[in-house]
């Protein structure tokens, strides 16, 4: 620090590099050292400076803070009042995180676990690789194409293979249910849906006419189509797996009011 | 020597087409030690190898057409899923066992009809603004949810109090630099619990030409490709985050798609344009999961009974070895 040193001496007793808190410049000198949760005194006489390996004698106090405080006073007995003072601050100071540690050893820890850079990386590729982009082939408006890298551009093909029987058959009852009032309304709701939604539907409209033209243009490559065959057939043949495609589908229940309550969103102002 | 190379750049003119140029047998790019004339000796190299290519093909394209019905059929190309290294835990769709494990496992009352799912999303603490933001249309998209903040508390402490109160699942979201990257969802009375990575999350308004907020029906929900046991079973858990019966009329459907051990999760609302064709709208986040982990009991991270853990080492030696 710009104002003091610090000691490297761990017996040092405050810390600080002075000369009346430097174990080795003085003979006489006590520390208080924790060991394992348990708080020891470490005391140097100037009798045994010539034995290193018996120079600090070693004390247990006692677990209950008066009774060390106690303790600390008695092995300090007519020592210097500055090293008994700082001793019994030392003391207090370990016993205080001491505590501490055990308090919060018994919430909870948050554990940090490292993360590894390279396994990341290539997580994040396997990850981008793992999502099919859509080949479009020559689309009208490239630079969309590019920029709507959905990875569920399979999606498509998904989405329209499955509803359309639902669809069907929730027609041919609702033909023979509903009038055409019912129709008209339909029609509306359906424009005004396709109004909001229109920006967004043309691209993907050439996007889905491109993939139903796929087989008709020659100037797609082989692999695409055999790409978009092959992921219709896995996914057609992997729905049949899931539980909840398995019980039939009900028909649209259909009633105007719910109708209407559509509608009403959609006649706001155009957010998309 | 220096014949054996052709024409060398820096004549003016430009070289003769690469037709003519002969290489001899022993000749390689790579060997030339300026680094323009080799750079350039490249280019052409290449550009010989995309016309060779290019006959290539339209001479396969033209016998393709001679043959006419005879033609023997495309070869497929190899792709990762094709050469997937066959998992012996693949689940047949007319196996029994899977079949009355499923009949008796955790989500056997949600798939009877009996719980309606009530699911909590929680994070973990000090969420940031992304991790927010993220939990609040998570709760949009899965019905009947509710959002709770963290503040520290203890999740084995959340977990009694959440059973108490008929919650069925848990989603915990972590979070790291105020990006979401991690996932917890723990099926609630006793349920497994199952430890994601998450990434490429994308909050509503950073996807393009989305639509609307979802609104309140109960979405569709696709799960594909789930193919082994546990993929199945990861699948199940998805399914039992939503509501048994979906309400067409609301048009919108959650997707869960497993791909490569990776479940990308979409959000959209579909309108059928005509008879085959349909538009849809992305709506709502969208994120992709990676599983970590599967526990059979719910979240205890030290006395927990693991039934998967991703091993970096054993299991990621092989690229096409998938166990989703």
């Amino acid at each position: 620090t710009k104002t003091q040193n610090f000691c490297r001496n761990e017996y040092n007793l405050t810390g600080l590099c002075n000369r009346s808190s430097c174990p080795l410049a003085n003979s006489q000198y006590a520390t208080v050292r924790e060991e394992k949760g348990r708080c020891y005194l470490y005391m140097k006489a100037i009798e045994r400076a010539a034995f290193p390996r018996r120079l600090w004698e070693r004390v247990l106090l006692s677990k209950n803070y008066e009774k060390a405080l106690e303790e600390i006073d008695e092995n300090l007995i007519y020592w210097p009042r500055f090293i008994r003072h700082k001793c019994k601050q030392r003391f207090t100071k370990i016993t205080q995180y001491l505590i501490r540690i055990r308090k919060l050893t018994l919430k909870r820890q948050r554990k940090l676990v490292p993360l590894r850079r390279k396994i990341e990386r290539r997580e994040n590729r396997r990850e981008v690789r793992a999502a099919p982009t859509p080949l479009t082939p020559k689309s009208p408006l490239p630079a969309l194409a590019y920029g709507k890298k959905s990875p569920f551009s399979f999606q498509y093909g998904d989405i329209y293979n499955f509803p359309i029987h639902a669809f069907d058959k929730a027609l041919q009852q609702q033909e023979a249910e509903s009038e055409s009032e019912s129709d008209a309304e339909r029609e509306e709701d359906e424009d005004e849906d396709d109004e909001d939604k229109r920006e967004f539907v043309e691209a993907e409209d050439s996007e889905l006419s491109d993939f139903e033209d796929m087989d008709k243009l020659e100037t797609s490559s082989e692999e695409e189509e055999e790409e978009e065959a092959e992921k219709k057939a896995s996914h057609s043949k992997s729905k049949g797996k899931t539980p909840l495609k398995g019980p039939a589908r009900r028909k649209r229940p259909y009633i105007e009011i719910e109708y209407e309550e559509e509608t009403e969103p959609s006649t706001k102002t155009k957010a998309a | 020597a220096g014949d054996g190379r052709g024409p060398v750049p820096g004549d003016g003119t430009d070289p003769p087409a690469p037709e003519r140029v002969l290489f001899p047998p022993t000749f390689s790019v790579s060997e030339i030690k300026n680094k323009q004339r080799r750079h350039f000796m490249f280019l052409r190299w290449k550009q010989q190898q995309r016309k060779e290519k290019l006959a290539l093909k339209k001479k396969r394209r033209k016998e393709r057409e001679a043959l006419g019905d005879k033609a023997p059929p495309k070869a497929i190309p190899k792709t990762i899923e094709n050469q997937r290294v066959y998992d012996e835990t693949t689940v047949d769709p007319n196996d029994e066992e899977v079949a009355f494990d499923e009949a008796t496992d955790e989500f056997a009352p949600y798939f009877n009809r009996q719980t309606v799912p009530k699911i909590l999303i929680t994070t973990s603490d000090r969420p940031r603004g992304r991790t927010v933001r993220f939990c609040e249309q998570l709760a949009t998209v899965i019905p009947n949810s509710h959002v709770y903040y963290r503040r520290g508390l203890a999740l084995k402490r959340i977990i009694p109090q959440c059973i108490a109160r008929d919650f069925t699942d848990l989603i915990v979201i972590n979070e790291d630099r105020k990006i979401p990257n991690g996932l917890v969802l723990s099926h609630l009375p006793d349920g497994p619990t199952a430890h994601f990575r998450m990434s490429s999350v994308r909050l509503r308004k950073e996807i393009k030409r989305k639509g609307k907020e979802p609104t309140e029906h109960v979405p569709e929900v696709i799960l594909n490709n789930f193919t082994t046991r546990l993929g199945h079973s990861i699948g199940r858990m998805f399914a039992a985050l939503f509501p048994h019966d979906p309400q067409f009329i609301g048009r919108q459907v959650a997707t869960f798609h497993n791909q490569r051990d990776y479940i990308f999760f979409r959000f959209h609302r579909y309108i059928f344009k005509s008879e085959k064709k349909v538009g849809i709208q992305e709506l709502g986040p969208r994120f992709t999961l990676k599983l970590r982990s599967l526990q059979k009991g719910t979240f205890d991270s030290k006395f927990g009974e693991y039934e998967w853990i991703h091993k970096r080492r054993e299991m990621d030696t092989s690229r096409r070895k998938f166990h989703l």
